[in-house]
């Protein structure tokens, strides 16, 4: 058997879920959990603009002229539920069911569309009927950057585990395919959690102050 | 319509009117028909583009760092005397105030985002894999794409003075000054999105070394035994993490507002232009840091080395540049005192910067009880390092002075302030990017520098540096600021800026004779035969020189700090008959992907520079098609047979 080129200690990994079956699956979550970390102070950095530049208004106007409660509430629980069944489909990862994982990843990216509609909607309502955009006010130029950034790592998130469902289904749960599902799992969650940061410090707080 | 598109190529696109920049021009098109035709004419391109231009290989990768960023620096050093003709004597006419603005932003820029940058990515990639025992990086294919975005953003910042005009706002490009309204075309845009391009790649490199250290050390070497450079490396790794995410966004945020018409930074429309100084130097202390703490790795390496002792105050060592990085978090807002911040505010930020020197300060007794009763050779690398120690405490103490915010209100951007940051990242990474040349230049390359060139090298730039810098401290307490691009006579200032500018081509000298040696050294350098040309202490120095594909042919089993320097004093027979089992190794293929990204990241980044958005579509889509091409790639490693180990060791006299 040939040497693993990145020389780890080979404990027994037989007892690990398939996505940690190999060392170089080790190595490759690893590193994703600290591009989360990267990208955790990437969205701090957001997220600070936006409490700074939050009452910056300039007359234009302002988070509670523009929030409404029930689009909002319904793509906030279509991310939750996308969240949900991202979940699943990593059980059905680790019962090396094919078809299992395959199903709960389009039922993923059917929910991520269906938020990215939603958003899609609601910046557009704002920029025509509300003549709020990007260059209104400060605060409007840190409104659209951050969910925007969110939004484009949903987009992303959809075109990747598309590209990973074709995958599957060509070459069957191995611990390769696995060790990307298991991956753009962890990415999925991240922009769950997100968004919840974003439900709170954006919309609730736009809505109570 | 043609006669309006010829308008713009003369009056918007090329840089025209100066006779310097028409030199720039002919010498860039000469440079690059000279590289086509010599390559051509060698028959090397197919050559460059396998063994090179796509090469994955840790070593290869580091040595494309340190080229590219020789050339930079050579770039950056004629800015520099650009910057000191200009001021060698009162009202001179050499540069005009605004070609002088836009030379002494790309100083600053590219000496530290593409020369000291690059340069420690350079030693890391091609020390920390051999120090602790691995066969490349984590993730070798991420590594080459760091940098093919390094070289490209830097291409794509340099190309500003030639077509469109460079950036002028200073490196650190303070809002409103920057933004749209007050600094029109397309300079500002060249520093937005180059440095972008070339920091995403940097983050990358922060990450893959970070897994790499945590993950693929050798058996045995656990964390406080790795060398020290190592240590360095990893704790800059998680420097990079948590500083360079805040700088993409504060550059992502600020050509928002100049492509798109945002407020994040203007003065109009509730923008904040302070946020952008935090924003910026929230990166930019740390960053001090990222391109410090690998050098003080370098100068443990070498004094421990040339010392013949192991480190002294081994811990204490790793946990100073742990409480550096940490404090190193909690001290940017110390860059701008005098922007109207409450007495509380600057009073924390006062002692936090301060308290930096403790650690720091630990760290220079420890180099200097390394070498007591050590038996101290003076090599080139050796006189970098102890050169480091005197001229960077001088650094240090006057950064003391600067931390106190009362008194800073009298320093903040004198001559004083230029004096002491030149004082800490001359003596600190250029000094510890030459030491870490001269000492890691055998495992390279599989020869040696020629010292007694090196040693003049060093005297001349060393001599240089203190004639260039110290009168820089006087004439800022003078009352000479920054960043003017002239002065009247009768200030008191002239006699020391003559000195100044006459240190800086003793600088400009010292660098030629570098480069001469390199040059010299390839042509007639003695071979490193053995692969320990020092006497050295860690494992980088157990393999040949340079080091083969797979690096290692049996991995090592540690038991201790220094682990070279330990088994070489065991009688190694087991170790040798344990040789002769090699094992087929596992390696990355080569990949054309990495290159082919990064030159689309240019043309879409070119694009958004001159706001073309026929030019950024087809290179947005040229970057997501290479990340899916990469991500149906399955069959990307190939495999070293026994044959071909035992035939590359032999060759290295290291199998009878």
């Amino acid at each position: 058997m040939a040497q693993s080129p990145l020389r780890l200690h080979e404990k027994s990994r037989s007892s690990l879920p398939i996505e940690y079956s190999t060392p170089e699956n080790d190595l490759r979550i690893v590193g994703f959990w600290i591009f989360l970390a990267a990208e955790l102070v990437l969205f701090g950095t957001l997220f600070a603009t936006y409490l700074v530049l939050q009452s910056h208004t300039a007359g234009g106007p302002a988070p509670k002229d523009l929030f409404e409660v029930g689009p909002v509430m319904i793509e906030t629980i279509v991310l939750l539920v996308s969240s949900f069944t991202c979940g699943l489909s990593t059980i059905e990862l680790r019962r090396h069911n094919k078809k299992g994982l395959i199903f709960w990843l389009i039922v993923t990216v059917l929910l991520g569309l269906v938020f990215i509609g939603f958003e899609v909607n609601e910046f557009y309502t704002y920029a025509a009927h509300e003549g709020a955009t990007l260059s209104s006010s400060a605060f409007l130029s840190g409104f659209f950057v951050l969910l925007g950034t969110h939004g484009c790592h949903v987009s992303l998130g959809i075109i990747w585990i598309t590209g990973l469902i074709i995958q599957i289904a060509k070459r069957g749960v191995t611990p390769v395919t696995a060790r990307k599902a298991f991956i753009v799992g962890l990415y999925w969650h991240f922009l769950d959690v997100v968004w919840i940061f974003i439900y709170t410090a954006v919309y609730l707080t736009g809505w109570v102050m | 319509m043609m006669d309006s598109f010829i308008h713009f190529l003369l009056h918007r696109f090329f840089v025209t009117g100066d006779p310097m920049i028409y030199g720039a021009d002919a010498s860039i098109a000469l440079a690059s028909i000279g590289i086509v035709v010599v390559v051509t004419y060698l028959k090397k391109w197919k050559w460059l583009w396998k063994e090179w231009l796509t090469s994955v290989d840790h070593k290869k990768i580091g040595i494309m760092y340190i080229i590219a960023a020789l050339l930079m620096l050579f770039r950056g050093g004629v800015d520099a005397l650009m910057m000191r003709t200009q001021l060698a004597l009162p009202n001179m006419h050499f540069l005009t105030s605004e070609h002088y603005n836009q030379v002494f932003t790309t100083h600053g820029t590219i000496m530290i985002i593409f020369v000291a940058m690059p340069f420690i990515f350079g030693l890391m990639n091609i020390a920390v894999p051999l120090q602790i025992g691995a066969r490349d990086v984590a993730f070798p294919f991420l590594n080459a794409l760091s940098f093919w975005l390094f070289f490209f953003g830097a291409m794509l910042f340099n190309i500003s003075f030639v077509i469109g005009g460079s950036p002028d706002a200073g490196w650190s490009s303070y809002a409103p000054y920057a933004e749209l309204s007050m600094n029109p075309g397309v300079g500002q845009n060249y520093y937005l999105v180059g440095v972008q391009i070339a920091g995403i790649g940097s983050l990358a490199s922060g990450i893959n070394f970070l897994v790499t250290i945590l993950k693929m050390r050798a058996p045995g070497m656990t964390l406080f035994k790795m060398p020290m450079f190592t240590w360095s490396i990893l704790i800059t790794s998680v420097i990079i993490i948590f500083a360079f995410p805040a700088f993409t966004v504060a550059l992502a945020l600020m050509s928002i507002d100049r492509l798109f018409g945002a407020h994040f930074f203007t003065i109009a429309s509730g923008g904040s232009p302070m946020l952008w100084a935090n924003l910026f130097w929230f990166w930019g202390h740390p960053e001090v840091y990222i391109v410090l703490l690998p050098v003080f790795g370098v100068f443990s390496e070498v004094i421990a080395t040339f010392s013949h002792k192991t480190l002294f105050g081994y811990a204490v060592m790793v946990w100073s540049m742990v409480a550096i990085s940490i404090i190193g978090f909690v001290t940017w807002l110390h860059h701008f005192f005098t922007m109207g911040n409450t007495a509380e505010v600057n009073a924390f930020f006062s002692i936090s910067t301060a308290i930096i020197a403790i650690p720091t300060g630990v760290k220079i007794f420890n180099w200097l009880f390394t070498m007591n009763k050590g038996r101290i050779e003076f090599s080139t690398a050796m006189l970098w390092a102890l050169a480091f120690i005197p001229n960077f405490t001088i650094g240090g103490v006057t950064g003391v002075m600067l931390a106190l915010a009362p008194a800073d209100y009298q320093y903040h951007n004198s001559y004083f302030l230029v004096a002491h940051f030149h004082s800490v990242l001359i003596a600190g990474p250029v000094f510890g990017i030459f030491c870490g040349l001269y000492y890691w230049w055998p495992k390279m390359f599989g020869y040696m520098l020629n010292e007694r060139q090196g040693k003049l090298a060093f005297w001349v730039f060393m001599i240089s540096f203190n004639i260039c810098f110290m009168p820089m401290y006087i004439v800022g307490l003078l009352g000479m600021t920054r960043r003017m691009y002239t002065y009247p006579a009768g200030m008191g200032w002239t006699p020391f800026n003559f000195i100044e500018t006459i240190g800086a081509f003793g600088m400009g000298a010292g660098f030629l004779i570098i480069a001469y040696n390199i040059v010299w050294s390839t042509l007639k350098g003695k071979r490193d035969t053995t692969g320990d040309p020092w006497n050295g202490r860690t494992l980088e120095w157990s393999i040949p020189s340079p080091a083969p594909e797979y690096n290692f042919a049996t991995i090592p089993t540690v038991s201790a700090r220094d682990a070279f320097a330990v088994a070489k004093t065991q009688e190694d027979q087991e170790n040798k008959k344990e040789r002769q089992l090699f094992q087929p190794i596992h390696m990355p293929n080569n990949s054309g992907i990495p290159i082919i990204m990064s030159l689309f990241m240019f043309i879409a980044g070119f694009g958004l520079v001159w706001e073309w958005y026929w030019m950024v579509i087809p290179g947005a889509i040229g970057i997501v098609v290479c990340m899916i091409v990469r991500s149906f790639q399955y069959n990307d490693h190939h495999i070293i047979s026994i044959e071909e180990i035992e035939r590359t060791e032999r060759a290295a006299g290291r199998l009878s």
